[in-house]
């Protein structure tokens, strides 16, 4: 099981995304994130799917998706060529016991304290998925609270662009 | 000229080329009937009792020619009457458009009176869906859905118009037809890599489904099949591509597959498969599955290959294309070891379908092309699902292309009735429904349409009284409980007939079947005969399911 990070390009209107991640569920694809947002065009929206998978059953879900109307471009990134960030916003128990430790692991992650409440510390984390699972193993046990992930954005390194792919 | 938004639909379906449009009016769709009123002496519009009966119908019309076939129903419950038609088609890559109204868009999202998202329902049944929000979008979009429905490997399309959008008045101007988007060009690299592979096989097996019809190979497959020596055997879809006269022709494979064209497809040691996906009803267990053989997968669809089943080589294109350029590319050769096992094969497959002079379903079957013959008609034939569906695969001489209309990947009972009115109107052609007294309960509604339009559909009736095929499975899978397989009707299908003003006929043996069989074929409009089979009639061979060839069934008996 490998993971791949795959990119699409498709029209910016109602009911695009429903179809999109319509057909995954159709066709028993699981996705592990899904991103979606406009892009320097308002005519077209960029998805990003990242998802658990052999190599077989990535090369379907290309040519699944590139049987769409609404699928303009569809590309697989390659993990070296790109780059890829995760954004996570967690809620942590506030203590005076256990402050200066949590302190100190947002530091380490060059993490940012965003909200302080005698409750709770809000924490804002930026990078790979991997750094991420990492952070919150490691705020684990001072108690979290709530937490939200927005899943993997990713771009291609160098001048190539998905619209031109 | 200014038109309003219903006629405009319309107009864009003649423009399109659609000569007869199937569907039901309703709340909703009142200004496309008004429409059609006004424009009647251009296009034709025949009233189903049902809209599945009318998407059914839409469907035979374009299995039967090739054309798109248009589908109209009203908003809600006449929407969701149509989803197992499209996905009927869906399933079989058959290009439909399936148009229905909506409520206004004021009203849109507020579970108004028969409202329902129907592009949301036929999502995943359709090739793409279009709600049509502005009069502007409504021609190109309708033109859209029809590049979309026929090109490539085709399937169904539903635009839906909000009855303000039909009100609406805007310009239209008339457009040619449009063209199918076109196929790209295959790589000669792979056309040599395929020829490389045929070189080296011995013995080479060509395996087809619907899209040689879609594609109209033919031709093309038989000058491959006599260049490489191969025989050539098919999924339940590519019935008719080829004439079953063909010497080379094996017939049908897979679950209840001719036994020469299931055998030798797992002997080959080559198998050059075009216009199929390799579904479970031809495989069985996929990791047995042809075993000996390498694979050369052509589609269409790029997605087809290495989905079911993994192929040596895929080739994405026009199948046409392919195979004339693969017939060039190949030299002439002669197996002459294969062809002999494969005579010998045809020959142990005749010993197990042969048949004495008493009333049995391939007797009936036989006793139908023969009645065609006499009354030298090129007939199509149509089925339901079930055990007279295999039957009819199995024996009935095809003859031409477009001439077997079938459920194939959906497997929809009430098929048949509402496909054979479309196929019979599309064509002309006299056209015989082969059907079960199951299937036919579905959808016998649809009897009412073909009287009031007088069209020359035979319906044959295999009444055994019990959902034959699922009793099969009872018998051989599940210690014959037989739970609620035996019907107990007291239908009587000829008063039934006659009700509903056509003429029935019953027959009890083979005499009294080519007796009521000729008398059928003399009639010109609708006519009915029901012929009693055995309840235990077995569909056979048989791979049981998830089995391989291994597991091969022809005598029950000795299980």
């Amino acid at each position: 099981m490998e993971r791949f990070v795959i990119s699409i390009l498709v029209n910016n209107h109602s009911g695009v995304l429903s179809r999109v991640s319509g057909m995954f569920t159709r066709r028993g694809f699981n996705i592990d994130t899904l991103t979606v947002g406009e892009t320097e065009s308002p005519e077209f929206s960029r998805i990003t799917i990242s998802i658990h998978g052999d190599k077989a059953i990535c090369n379907q879900i290309v040519k699944q998706l590139e049987k769409m109307y609404d699928v303009k471009t569809v590309k697989v990134l390659k993990r070296d060529e790109t780059v890829a960030r995760e954004l996570l916003l967690i809620k942590v128990k506030n203590s005076p016991e256990s402050r200066q430790e949590i302190v100190s692991v947002v530091d380490i992650f060059h993490a940012k304290i965003t909200d302080y409440s005698p409750e709770a510390l809000v924490i804002e984390i930026r990078g790979s998925s991997t750094k991420i699972n990492a952070f919150i193993e490691l705020v684990q046990p001072y108690g979290i609270m709530e937490m939200c992930r927005t899943g993997l954005v990713a771009l291609e390194r160098g001048g190539n662009c998905l619209k031109d792919a | 000229m200014k038109l309003k938004g219903a006629q405009i639909v319309i107009e864009t379906l003649i423009e399109q080329g659609t000569t007869t449009v199937f569907g039901y009016p309703g709340g909703q769709v009142i200004d496309i009937y008004d429409a059609l009123y006004l424009a009647k002496d251009r296009i034709n519009h025949i009233i189903t009792a049902h809209e599945q009966g009318a998407s059914h119908a839409a469907d035979g019309y374009a299995r039967a020619t090739g054309k798109v076939g248009v589908v109209i129903a009203t908003s809600g419950p006449g929407a969701t009457n149509l989803v197992t038609g499209i996905a009927t088609a869906y399933l079989d890559s058959i290009p439909i458009v399936a148009i229905t109204g909506n409520v206004p868009n004021s009203l849109i999202g507020r579970d108004s009176f028969q409202e329902v998202d129907i592009t949301g329902v036929t999502m995943p049944i359709t090739k793409h869906n279009f709600l049509v929000k502005k009069v502007e979008d409504l021609a190109p979009t309708i033109r859209e859905a029809f590049r979309i429905a026929k090109s490539g490997r085709p399937g169904p399309v539903l635009v839906d118009i909000p009855k303000d959008v039909q009100n609406a008045l805007y310009e239209y101007e008339k457009a040619p037809v449009v063209e199918k988007t076109p196929v790209a060009e295959v790589d000669n690299a792979l056309i040599e890599q395929a020829a490389q592979l045929i070189a080296e096989s011995k013995k080479p097996y060509i395996y087809i489904g619907g899209g040689a019809i879609t594609d109209d190979a033919g031709a093309e497959i038989m000058a491959l099949a006599d260049k490489i020596d191969a025989p050539i055997g098919c999924t339940m879809m590519g019935l008719s591509a080829v004439p079953t006269s063909n010497p080379r022709w094996l017939g049908m494979e897979g679950m209840h597959g001719h036994y020469a064209s299931s055998i030798a497809q797992n002997e080959a040691d080559l198998i050059i498969t075009a216009g199929c996906r390799f579904s479970d009803r031809g495989t069985g267990n996929t990791k047995k599955y042809a075993l000996n053989a390498k694979i050369i997968h052509i589609d269409i669809d790029a997605s087809e290959l290495n989905k079911n089943i993994k192929a040596e080589l895929g080739i994405s294109g026009s199948m046409k294309k392919v195979f004339a350029a693969l017939t060039d590319a190949v030299e002439a050769v002669k197996h002459e070891e294969w062809s002999a096992r494969i005579q010998e094969l045809k020959e142990e497959t005749e010993k197990l379908e042969k048949q004495d002079n008493t009333l049995t379903p391939f007797t009936a079957i036989d006793a139908i092309a023969e009645a065609a013959e006499n009354a030298n008609e090129n007939i199509i034939v149509a089925t339901d699902v079930g055990q007279h569906q295999m039957w009819t695969a199995q024996r009935y001489p095809f003859k031409e292309s477009r001439t077997f209309i079938s459920s194939g990947g959906l497997g929809t009972m009430g098929f048949g009735l509402g496909a054979a009115i479309g196929a019979s109107t599309a064509t002309g052609k006299k056209t015989v429904l082969v059907t079960g007294d199951g299937s036919f309960g579905m959808n016998l509604n649809e009897l009412a349409t073909a009287v009031t339009n007088q069209t020359p559909v035979i319906i044959f009736i295999m009444n055994n009284g019990v959902l034959g095929m699922v009793r099969q499975w009872q018998t051989l899978f599940y210690d014959k409980h037989y739970s609620n397989t035996t019907l107990e009707r007291k239908t009587d299908f000829v008063k039934l007939a006659e009700a509903f003003g056509l003429n029935g006929y019953r027959a009890f043996n083979l005499a009294e079947l080519k007796d009521v069989l000729k008398k059928a074929f003399a009639e010109n409009g609708p006519v009915l005969i029901d012929c009693a089979i055995d309840c235990d009639a077995f569909v056979l061979p048989m791979l049981p399911p998830g089995g391989s060839i291994d597991d091969i069934i022809v005598d029950p008996s000795a299980m």
